[in-house]
């Protein structure tokens, strides 16, 4: 899970719907495994598959003429569950960028702890690259995490996009928030001290 | 500043970190089976114990059976997840209520009514609804399972602090317009993003007249927004609930801690991000039309034209219309039904049964109704079965099952059928919520109940 970010140049998957919640992402009868692996079978499951089983041809992850380890959703993109499964599911898959116009909290943290990166853009950006995306299937997207840029590579617009210096350095050099917690027992316990 | 959130907040920050988060202590982890397998894996695969095994609880809720529990779940992955959790809880030296314990139920359920939950704390769970602990007073919100394990390994937890907002409700509440109605309102209202980033407070007359268990049901849903989490101010209704709870201070303890907990308000001096202003009178019985939260109408009104919607959300519009078989234009009021559920973290509490039992009581069942009627936890059908109101029920023809989170997110057997209606009192109406194909139709416990007795959508005002 811990992969190491830089500067990732890739094709899009679109999915121009506004509110995607999580429970589309990996529905609740798929979160009864005790690892974190296999998540990316039933990413979308419901949107992906009949109920036989059998392909959805219409919805666009089954569309051969897209590929990519970039999402671009519409915006408040992983609302409602908490469920980190959709984080796993999302990695498992192989994306390694989101893109949207607004991510909900909860969701948006797990992607982070999963080394998913979710960038945020504007409404105006976003609506840009759909349509990039659905003139040209194969419109490339940059998203440079040192530089913090993400760069429609059709039309050529680029915007900044914010991420915390902490967790940009995590990303970066593949550490997580654990490492971090450990290093600083000393302090939660003086914590502790105080308060208790 | 100096709001009732910068003041919990504040105390529990053990450092910020440069150009990063805030590290935050936090006092209770509550943890159930679908969350937590895979934080404890990360433990032991990293060599780690639980930093303070004391102040975590655990309780599986999610794949429980409502019937039979006695004996083993028939689905061996649910059954897996379970056995895990008491299986971790043991190795881990974790308290761990588990399946037919008395204390069994769902973890918002039991949290506050055995006491666990105080004013005051910071609270986490592998789960989005952990904001129902806000209700008494404390900062209570949902993290992945990646922030389990960082919570179990530290007691702490990096997060952004989010903004603040208040949202203050005047007035009062007509006849048949309960908690659930004003919750449903507020996500009309904010749509379900518009409190996204921000920890909300309640406040207002309509809050402050409004029962413990209203107040949960509140809390509850504040998730639907956006928010991180939701809490109101605790006062004399929230320590007359939490006195002689289990785990409640006793004795001198209890004077020193209502001490405490009187100074948590928010300053006059208060200053929000966000302040929002609405008022009770105009907030009527609510249903959902779609399939987010935020798609709620008052009972008499009409699904709104697709004009209405802005350009960007109207293929979400279309689409969620067609998956529940509605019209844009129509009113709900009459639509035949299928299904009702009573119960989940939302409305699955002491108060929820009384209001339903009130409507049915002296009717019977619609025939073409399947109803599903499941306390929050033990101490709430105890309570039901103390009052009476099975009997109440029994007569109306509607039985009790055991407690779990049951059909809100339909991990055990209890799944509404596809293109099945259901009026449900949970929290959700995504597509599938209920099962693949369900059609969730969220609503308050009077309304499932009106519904449960005449087969279609109905107003409640008219039993009551």
């Amino acid at each position: 899970m811990k992969q190491k970010f830089d500067v990732i140049t890739s094709t899009c998957i679109p999915l121009p719907l506004e509110n995607v919640d999580t429970d589309q992402i990996i529905p609740a009868r798929f979160l009864k495994a005790t690892d974190k692996k296999g998540f990316g079978e039933n990413l979308f499951r419901d949107w992906r598959y009949n109920k036989d089983g059998s392909l959805k041809p219409d919805f666009v992850l089954n569309d051969p003429s897209y590929s990519g380890v970039i999402l671009v959703a519409g915006k408040n993109f992983g609302s409602g569950s908490s469920r980190e499964h959709a984080a796993w599911a999302i990695a498992g898959y192989g994306f390694r960028v989101v893109i949207s116009s607004f991510f909900a909290d909860i969701h948006k943290n797990n992607e982070l702890n999963n080394f998913v990166l979710p960038v945020v853009v504007s409404e105006e950006f976003l609506q840009q690259l759909f349509a990039s995306i659905a003139a040209d299937h194969k419109t490339e997207v940059e998203v440079n995490l040192p530089a913090q840029t993400v760069t429609n590579k059709a039309t050529g617009a680029t915007e900044h996009f914010e991420i915390n210096a902490y967790k940009k350095h995590c990303l970066i050099n593949g550490l997580d928030d654990i490492d971090f917690l450990l290093e600083n027992k000393d302090k939660i316990e003086a914590w502790e001290q105080q308060n208790k | 500043m100096n709001t009732l959130f910068d003041k919990i907040w504040d105390k529990h920050v053990v450092q910020i970190v440069e150009d990063g988060p805030t590290q935050l202590y936090i006092d209770r982890l509550y943890c159930h089976e679908v969350t937590s397998p895979q934080a404890f894996d990360g433990l032991r695969s990293r060599g780690l114990k639980c930093l303070r095994p004391q102040q975590i609880y655990c309780m599986p809720d999610h794949n429980t059976p409502t019937h039979d529990q006695d004996k083993p779940i028939v689905d061996p992955v649910s059954k897996k997840q379970v056995d895990t959790l008491a299986k971790n809880c043991e190795e881990f030296g974790l308290t761990h209520y588990g399946m037919l314990s008395p204390d069994n139920g769902i973890i918002h359920v039991v949290g506050p009514e055995k006491g666990l939950t105080l004013p005051g704390m910071t609270i986490v769970c592998g789960d989005s609804h952990t904001s129902t602990h806000g209700a008494v007073g404390a900062v209570a919100f949902g993290i992945g399972t990646s922030e389990v394990e960082m919570v179990m390994a530290s007691q702490c937890i990096l997060q952004q602090k989010p903004k603040s907002m208040r949202i203050t409700i005047n007035g009062k509440l007509g006849k048949g317009v309960v908690a659930k109605d004003v919750a449903l309102y507020l996500m009309s209202k904010l749509t379900t993003s518009g409190a996204t980033g921000y920890f909300v407070e309640y406040a207002g007359e309509v809050i402050e007249n409004m029962s413990m268990e209203g107040r949960l049901t509140l809390c509850n849903l504040s998730i639907e927004m956006g928010a991180r989490g939701g809490f109101i101010a605790p006062d004399n209704i929230t320590f007359e609930y939490i006195k002689g709870k289990e785990f409640a201070p006793k004795g001198d303890e209890w004077d020193k801690a209502v001490e405490y907990w009187k100074t948590l308000r928010s300053g006059d001096d208060a200053v929000f991000d966000k302040e929002l202003v609405f008022d009770g009178n105009d907030i009527e019985p609510r249903v959902t039309y779609g399939t987010n939260p935020g798609m709620g109408i008052g009972i008499s009104e009409s699904i709104p034209e697709l004009q209405s919607i802005d350009e960007a959300g109207q293929a979400s519009f279309s689409k969620s219309l067609s998956y529940m078989g509605f019209n844009a234009g129509e009113k709900l009021l009459g639509k035949p039904i299928d299904y009702v559920f009573l119960g989940a973290c939302t409305n699955g509490r002491i108060e929820d049964f009384r209001a339903f039992a009130s409507v049915v009581k002296g009717h019977k069942k619609a025939d073409n109704v399947t109803a599903w009627l499941v306390p929050g936890s033990w101490a709430v059908d105890r309570q039901i079965r103390q009052e009476g109101l099975d009997i109440i029920l029994q007569e109306a023809g509607f039985a009790i099952r055991q407690p779990g989170c049951s059909a809100c997110l339909a991990m055990n057997d209890d799944k509404i059928p596809a293109g099945k209606y259901c009026v449900s009192t949970s929290n959700r109406n995504f597509e599938g919520r209920q099962g693949p194909g369900s059609r969730t139709i969220l609503a308050s416990p009077l309304v499932a109940a009106a519904a449960a007795i005449t087969g279609v959508i109905s107003d409640p005002r008219q039993f009551l």
